[in-house]
């Protein structure tokens, strides 16, 4: 009770996957890799994607920073798996419209899941940029689909 | 002893809150607050002789221009620096190196010459250096530092050497706090026959600084970070160097004559001012040297000496942190850098934030040094003079607060 105010920033479940990230390992072979950073703090994340069937079978993320970055990447990495390249870059949209203050309908919010925890960076301008490092290194990830040697 | 609390009182936002908290500022180094004395001469200014300077006959031109001026000779005496020829107006410290580097480092630095940093470096003093070196085909050394953030003096004799054209060393870290024997260093280049630099940004807002005394040939002042308004800042530079040296810009104020074809170079101090230059920055940093010159600056010194020596005691009971740079006061100013790998650094600084407690989390414009040191970023806090031993405990208990709450097991915690 004593912070209430941070703990609506600071939710149970952010705390817990900045804790125990998933899928925080560097995948050997992947088929995509991209990575983000932000000057401002220095902070840098890393992701590799393994397809399948052109879904995405397997992904890695190495983040480096703050809780809000740390915890933003494990959830997004989960919320990622078994999509395809075009549905991640909606959810990232998705996710980047939250952060700009845009309101999400029913079956959106349901599309995030656990990432609406991260409403409340809204809160704290200077934060956005945290949580949306790894949707930039996702992106970026992405973006390197098709390009030669990868 | 000063008067914390009647230094405070000329202070106007040092009363406000933050989060319904009273104000705990400990960002000096980022910018320090302005005494309503450096307020009032801004507002002075607009209100009643805003006029542009050195150029009209009338009443209120003139009288811009002697207040303008007037702060000229304060910044020059404040540093000991004799002639206020010798001063230059710049935006900020950054500014005044980019202008040595540009015009006296472009003709006078060559290939295969050296200039020697230190591995302390604000990227202001690093990154043009790193420009002048690719242009020209020159060579950047670096003064290594010990385990606890002081210079390496061991081997500083070598790496200054006949080949170094110039040292260009902070005189107060601002990302560790270390003080840099810039006296004995500037002895070693000059032996070499090299020219020396010294950014003042973190020294001249907090303890005496004497030109003469450290024996350099610039000093870069920043005006913010000494009670003064942002935009306004000053370059010292011996006369004899300053004379030799081609202008950094070009136009209006800095030229003596100018026809279609050429121009001649102004006298000293506006040759290297050339524009409109920042009127009522430059008078109200001319009153914040008066507020500084007030107070004495052996005291302000003293001062934060003692909170410093406070604030380590404090953060030394915190066993999750990390500290950087030197235990001993003397060797530091007053800014206090730490680490915890249970919390990231802008996890704590919107934490503290919460309580009122400002702090700057971040790299500090210092990346190559945080890469050294083997962190992300660091929290940094950095005192001033209207700064008491009771903010200092807010920071600390804040700072215990947010360790609990971000450490393993917060949950049950909260």
């Amino acid at each position: 009770m004593e912070h209430r105010l941070l703990d609506e920033l600071y939710q149970d479940a952010i705390l817990e996957h900045r804790r125990s990230p998933r899928n925080r390992r560097e995948l050997a072979r992947p088929d995509l890799v991209g990575c983000a950073v932000n000057p401002f703090c220095g902070d840098e994340v890393a992701v590799q994607i393994v397809l399948e069937r052109g879904r995405i079978a397997e992904i890695g993320v190495q983040a480096e920073g703050c809780s809000i970055n740390q915890a933003t990447a494990s959830m997004a990495s989960e919320a990622v798996l078994g999509l395809t390249l075009a549905q991640a870059d909606t959810l990232r949209a998705l996710f980047a419209g939250m952060m700009g203050g845009a309101d999400l309908s029913g079956e959106e919010r349901g599309r995030m899941g656990e990432l609406n925890t991260l409403a409340g960076v809204r809160e704290y301008p200077v934060r956005i940029k945290c949580a949306l490092l790894i949707w930039g290194a996702i992106e970026d990830t992405i973006s390197s689909y098709g390009e030669p040697g990868v | 002893m000063l008067d914390v609390e009647r230094i405070r009182n000329d202070f106007p936002i040092l009363s406000r809150t933050v989060h319904g908290k009273p104000l705990a500022y400990l960002d000096n180094a980022a910018t320090s607050h302005k005494p309503r004395a450096v307020i009032q001469a801004l507002s002075e200014y607009y209100e009643t002789y805003n006029s542009n300077v050195h150029r009209g006959v009338h009443s209120l031109s003139m009288e811009a221009t002697d207040r303008y001026e007037e702060a000229r000779e304060k910044v020059a005496r404040f540093i000991n620096a004799g002639a206020p020829e010798s001063i230059i107006w710049t935006r900020n410290a950054t500014e005044s190196i980019n202008l040595v580097a540009r015009s006296w480092g472009e003709s006078n630095i060559s290939e295969g010459d050296e200039i020697v940093l230190t591995r302390l470096e604000h990227h202001s003093n690093l990154v043009p250096w790193q420009r002048v070196a690719a242009k020209k085909g020159a060579v950047l050394k670096f003064l290594d530092l010990t385990e606890d953030g002081r210079l390496d003096l061991d081997g500083a004799d070598s790496v200054i050497n006949t080949k170094t054209k110039l040292l260009a060393v902070t005189h107060v870290s601002n990302a560790l706090g270390t003080v840099v024997p810039v006296k004995e260093l500037a002895g070693m280049a000059r032996s070499v026959g090299a020219a020396v630099l010294v950014d003042g940004a973190q020294s001249v807002p907090h303890q005496p600084v004497d030109v003469e005394e450290l024996d350099c040939d610039f000093l870069a002042i920043s005006g913010h970070k000494m009670m003064g308004p942002t935009g306004i800042g000053a370059l010292y530079a011996r006369r004899d160097v300053l004379e030799q040296m081609e202008p950094f810009l070009y136009g209006g104020e800095m030229v003596l004559e100018v026809s279609y074809e050429g121009a001649s170079w102004n006298d000293l101090p506006m040759r290297f001012e050339a524009g409109t230059p920042n009127i009522a920055g430059a008078i109200g940093l001319g009153a914040a040297v008066d507020y500084l010159a007030g107070l004495g600056m052996e005291n302000v010194r003293e001062h934060e000496k003692q909170l410093t020596a406070y604030a380590l005691d404090g953060l030394r009971g915190l066993e999750e942190i990390d500290l950087f740079g030197p235990w001993d006061v003397d060797s530091r100013g007053g800014i206090l850098s730490f680490y915890s790998s249970d919390v990231h650094p802008h996890d704590l600084g919107t934490f503290l934030d919460q309580e009122g407690v400002a702090i700057r989390t971040g790299h500090h414009c210092a990346m190559p040094l945080m890469g050294a040191l083997g962190v992300p970023a660091t929290a940094r806090a950095s005192l001033y003079v209207y700064n008491t031993e009771q903010e200092v405990d807010t920071l600390v208990d804040a700072l215990k607060r947010a360790l609990r709450y971000f450490g393993d097991g917060a949950s049950a915690a909260r």
